[in-house]
């Protein structure tokens, strides 16, 4: 045994020592290059919505880069694994410091950037994230979203139902163990009290108990509900529109910018999804040019239509290209300075992006863009206005 | 009316925890070892019967089948490669083992197929029946699910009990070293255990997808430690305990997520195992452990 | 589970050389750090080695002194971290001492987890192997499911709770919401450092080992080796039974206080049984009963993903193989032949006597 542990000691010693001796890169000074690293889940039950992200932010810089760059600096890029988890988060974080990172383009999932964001607090590193949407997330002045926050998806939809008038009575499943889910959930519960519309079941799931939806599904039903909001993923939709098809429950299904991408799962019977409206930002049918030319792109390396996380941070980079040019930083400054300048240009900056036009910030961080409402028919979203 | 559709419900969920218990109770049984990789071989048969069948356009009965060969041969080479070699290990070795198995197989999963989930066709074309003029349905799956796992239980309790094999393999499970001086071949018993383990895995996973049809390379392990709760609290080691085990679980989750709290279904289910492992601590119908002066 | 287990109860001279390493790796960070040489990311995770270090020695006492297997260590962990954050983010602004606060955060979260670790105990361990691992499990869970639910605020009219969402906490005007659900708790003061989760790391060590060393240690080994045996010389086996389980899970208690001080948001879904499992595997791997072993496969298993990065999509698929591998180099026959022939020792060994040699003829 004494063996065994020794061997171990040094092992460790060494991997130590190799890691200790590579950590001396100093890259604060004189760099050519603007290093902006991005931060989520590419491996465990989350990887689907980190390797969008990471996949199209990276067309992104190249297309930069392709173009010239951001006033004529190149980018360099770089993705940590946090596997949807705060404290890898904070470890992918500090890996990224250590590789030169000036600009964080994360986290893509609301927990694990609720820790990094003390990380960026006391750096005083400029922080867009994608699609981390929980308010929280940007507490601070340095960190900024490209998505909508969960509480405004939640007030938009309960506006939406009640100008629309689609329903009267409404039920809700959501997710208890995820922060996106219950945000949405709770503000929307809070704005229907000043709808013209009842909240009849209201009913919740979890992570390990994510496959059988019947329960729910049958107290919805038997509550009358017109209108079944479902502010999830779209993984656990399309179970929920299984099961209600078999036990013919058919109300309107109305979801937010998480079920962007039931289009796209494999093999799903897209019968099933026939009607569900959704507010979302990003389509990828969308007929425009920007659009098509994306999506074409991002299956050419990724393989998958992309998502609405993967648009978020194609967003992003474009995003922090224009708040570098706006403010006129430049890679040889320090970081505090970069984000500095860059923070004070993200109010003033107007970007046309694939998930919304005319895209504005407030000095708190949260993005001024219109939410689009949109339905399924024959397989295609259709505008629903 | 409302309660006996969350029975029906109940039983539909409890009878997948059924089958994959099944495969659990198996290998604990005579191997004496928590296989925790095998919800993972699950979800590698979901792949591989998805391949076959949405993929390749192949029929489903062939799917499953070549599911079952390769889940088979899957299971006998991670026996041969991770836990053979530790017949003699302390059983918390093989059981780090086994949860480095099932962490490999998931992430390999990832990197081959990708982390978009994919929506499982079922396999099973069995129209859903209506009763009381449509207010209560049984799906296909669930008509199809319930006798199966019948099946498999009587047989396996059947082979067990009269094969040869099945007897050596009752033999290595009380003692291993009295079943080599009678001349059985204790490693390749272990190995017929889990190549039956990982058939009945694959079955496992064939009717759990076409019930619930995310397929992702994560699917397998909620299941899986449901299934394991299911071995235990039927009495683990038991063949026909793991069935009741696993139909009770079910029932439960779905009637106290119906009557209780949507949020803490899993919590109540949890909370019962512990109530009735108190009362019988051998679980249902565990075996009582005598202990030796 | 009785096979092979090492014998801890060794001497003075054991224990002082783990305590040296300890006080060594510090002094060589410390250095480190001083001197700038230490990458961010070492830094950072130099408290997490500290915390899954406890995590490990502390299920080490359940599971390699007392001889029980628990698959639910976690659940106490988040107790311990939920408590203990609960604590200081309410007392953050009465008690001003940082020290002092987190002093009793610690304290306060050691103290609940092993509160529960007792319930347990008392409910649980006359169950054997399997059947306790299960329940341990299934306690872990719960914890898990009941916390990720809770939702805590408080205002001037006191605490209040709630099990469904924040409105129904019915907070008054400028109330605070503390424990957000599936949010868990973000904010805490991030008090831990290096030097605390060092110290901290010594003391449970020092506890550990003077609790096996104690009577009730002797007591708690003798019914580990034969139950009936110990029982038949009067020992008391509940009683000590639950003391040792207790500890264990008031020492993991006292890693969840430190881990939710150190990076700023804490949610329960972290601790389920896969963490429990996590700690487990530090266990086995450094050896059961074996308390260096454990700091150091725990060490070492925290530091081995991140150094992985570079493998990038294909880090978690080698840190498995990885895993597979260590438990078949330590156990399977034909590795440990192999080891006996190849030992380092043996070289070291070998070059000393050259060396002895040498000088002689010198």
């Amino acid at each position: 045994m004494k063996k065994r542990i020794f061997a171990l000691v040094i092992t460790l010693s060494f991997a130590m020592l190799s890691l200790a001796a590579c950590g001396t890169k100093e890259t604060a000074d004189g760099n050519e290059k603007f290093y902006i690293g991005g931060i989520g889940p590419i491996t465990g039950g989350a990887a689907v919505y980190g390797q969008h992200v990471k996949d199209a932010a990276a067309l992104a810089v190249k297309e930069i880069n392709d173009a010239g760059g951001i006033n004529g600096y190149m980018i360099e890029y770089r993705f940590e694994d946090d596997v949807h988890d705060p404290e890898k988060a904070v470890n992918a974080y500090n890996t990224l410091k250590d590789w030169g990172m000036q600009i964080l383009m994360g986290t893509v999932t609301s927990n694990p950037g609720n820790a990094v964001k003390e990380e960026t607090y006391a750096d005083n590193m400029f922080m867009l994230t994608p699609s981390g949407s929980a308010p929280e997330v940007i507490q601070y002045d340095n960190a900024f979203q490209v998505c909508f926050s969960d509480p405004n998806q939640g007030m938009a939809s309960a506006q939406y139902i009640a100008n629309k008038g689609l329903a009267t009575k409404v039920a809700a499943i959501y997710n208890s163990s995820d922060v996106y889910s219950t945000g949405i959930y709770e503000k929307f519960a809070e704005e229907a009290k000043n709808q013209n519309f009842d909240i009849v079941s209201a009913e919740a799931f979890t992570d390990d108990s994510d496959t059988d939806f019947m329960v729910q599904l049958q107290k919805a039903k038997d509550s009358g509900a017109e209108l079944l909001f479902l502010p999830i993923y779209y993984e656990e939709a399309t179970l929920i529109l299984t099961q209600a098809n078999a036990m013919d429950f058919k109300p309107i299904f109305f979801g937010c910018d998480g079920l962007d991408g039931i289009l796209g799962v494999d093999n799903f019977d897209l019968s099933l999804a026939e009607g569900v409206m959704l507010l979302t930002p990003f389509a990828a049918d969308a007929d425009d040019a920007k659009t098509q030319k994306f999506v074409e792109d991002f299956k050419a390396i990724n393989g998958d239509i992309p998502n609405q996380f993967g648009a978020d941070a194609y967003d992003a980079i474009y995003i922090i290209k224009a708040a570098i040019e706006k403010s006129g930083v430049t890679p040889d400054m320090s970081i505090s300075d970069i984000t500095d300048g860059m923070k004070e240009a993200m109010t003033q900056i107007t970007v046309d992006g694939l998930t919304g036009a005319g895209m504005t910030w407030e000095a708190t961080g949260e993005v001024n863009k219109a939410p689009m409402a949109v339905v399924i028919e024959d397989g295609q979203y259709v505008s629903a206005e | 009316m409302s309660f006996i559709s969350y029975l029906i419900n109940g039983i539909s969920l409890g009878s997948v925890y059924a089958i994959i218990a099944l495969g659990y109770t198996m290998v604990y049984g005579i191997a004496k070892m928590l296989n925790f990789a095998h919800g993972d071989v699950i979800m590698v048969g979901g792949y591989i019967i998805f391949t076959f069948m949405s993929t390749l356009g192949l029929s489903p009965i062939l799917s499953v089948l070549i599911g079952i060969i390769l889940c088979t041969l899957l299971g006998l080479t991670i026996e041969h490669i991770a836990y053979k070699p530790l017949r003699k290990a302390p059983s918390l070795a093989v059981l780090i083992t086994a949860i480095g198995v099932s962490y490999f197989l998931q992430n390999m999963a990832l990197l081959i197929a990708g982390a978009e989930s994919k929506s499982f066709s079922s396999v099973i074309s069995v129209p859903p029946l209506s009763l009381a003029e449509g207010r209560l349905t049984i799906s296909g799956e669930t008509l199809v699910t319930i006798p199966l796992c019948i099946i498999i239980m009587v047989s396996l309790t059947i082979f067990v009990r009269k094969s040869k094999t099945g007897r050596g393999m009752i033999a290595v499970s009380e003692d291993k070293d009295a079943a080599v001086l009678m001349g059985i071949n204790v490693n390749k018993t272990i190995a017929i255990t889990f190549a039956i383990g990982s058939a009945l895995a694959a079955i496992a996973s064939a009717l759990m997808f076409s019930t619930y049809s995310n397929l992702s390379s994560t699917s397998g392990a909620m299941p899986g430690i449901k299934a394991f709760v299911a071995a235990v609290f039927g009495g683990i080691g038991s063949v026909p305990g793991a069935m009741i085990g696993g139909i009770l679980l079910g029932i439960i989750e779905i009637i106290s997520r119906a009557y209780i709290s949507t949020q803490l279904g899993d919590a109540i289910v949890f909370l019962v195992l512990i109530i009735v492992l108190l009362v019988k601590p051998t679980g249902i119908l565990g075996k009582k452990i005598q202990e030796k002066v | 589970m009785k096979t092979k287990i090492l014998n801890v109860n060794k001497s003075m001279g054991s224990n002082l050389i783990t305590i040296g390493m300890i006080v060594v790796a510090y002094t060589v960070c410390q250095t480190l750090i001083a001197t700038g040489s230490m990458t961010n990311l070492l830094k950072n995770l130099l408290v997490a080695m500290c915390y899954y270090s406890i995590m490990a020695i502390s299920l080490n006492l359940t599971v390699g002194i007392l001889g029980q297997l628990s698959l639910g260590h976690a659940g106490f962990v988040c107790i311990g971290a939920f408590v203990g954050a609960f604590f200081s983010k309410v007392t953050i602004s009465t008690i001003e001492n940082t020290f002092i606060r987190f002093s009793l955060a610690i304290l306060i979260g050691a103290l609940s987890a092993g509160l529960f670790g007792v319930i347990i105990g008392v409910v649980v361990l006359r169950l054997k192997g399997d059947y306790l691992a299960i329940v341990t499990l299934a306690f872990g869970e719960i914890v898990k499911n009941v916390i990720n639910v809770l939702y805590i605020g408080i205002d001037s009219k006191g605490v209040h709770f709630s099990m469904s969402d924040t409105a129904s906490l019915n907070l008054e005007e400028g109330g605070t919401v503390i424990v957000k659900g599936a949010q868990g708790i973000s904010g805490t003061p991030r008090n831990s450092t290096f030097t605390i989760g060092v110290i901290l790391l010594i003391l449970t060590y020092l506890i550990i080992v003077n609790f096996i060393n104690s009577r009730s240690g002797r007591a708690v080994m003798a019914i580990r080796d034969n139950k009936i045996a110990a029982e038949s010389v009067g020992i008391n086996i509940t009683k000590y039974k639950i003391l040792a389980f207790s500890l264990s899970a008031a020492l993991a208690g006292v890693a969840g206080v430190l881990y939710s001080h150190n990076i700023a948001t804490v949610q329960s879904t972290k601790f389920g049984y896969n963490m429990s499992i996590m700690i487990l595997v530090y266990v086995v791997l450094g050896g059961m009963g074996n308390l260096r072993g454990s700091i150091i496969a725990a060490v070492l298993l925290t530091f081995l993903p991140e150094y992985l990065r570079f493998m990038r999509d294909y880090r978690m698929l080698i840190y498995s193989i990885v895993l597979i591998a260590m438990m078949l180099f330590n156990w399977a026959p034909a590795c440990i032949n192999w080891r006996k022939n190849h030992s380092l020792k043996s070289y070291i060994n070998a070059v000393v006597r050259m060396f002895k040699k040498n000088k002689k003829e010198a």
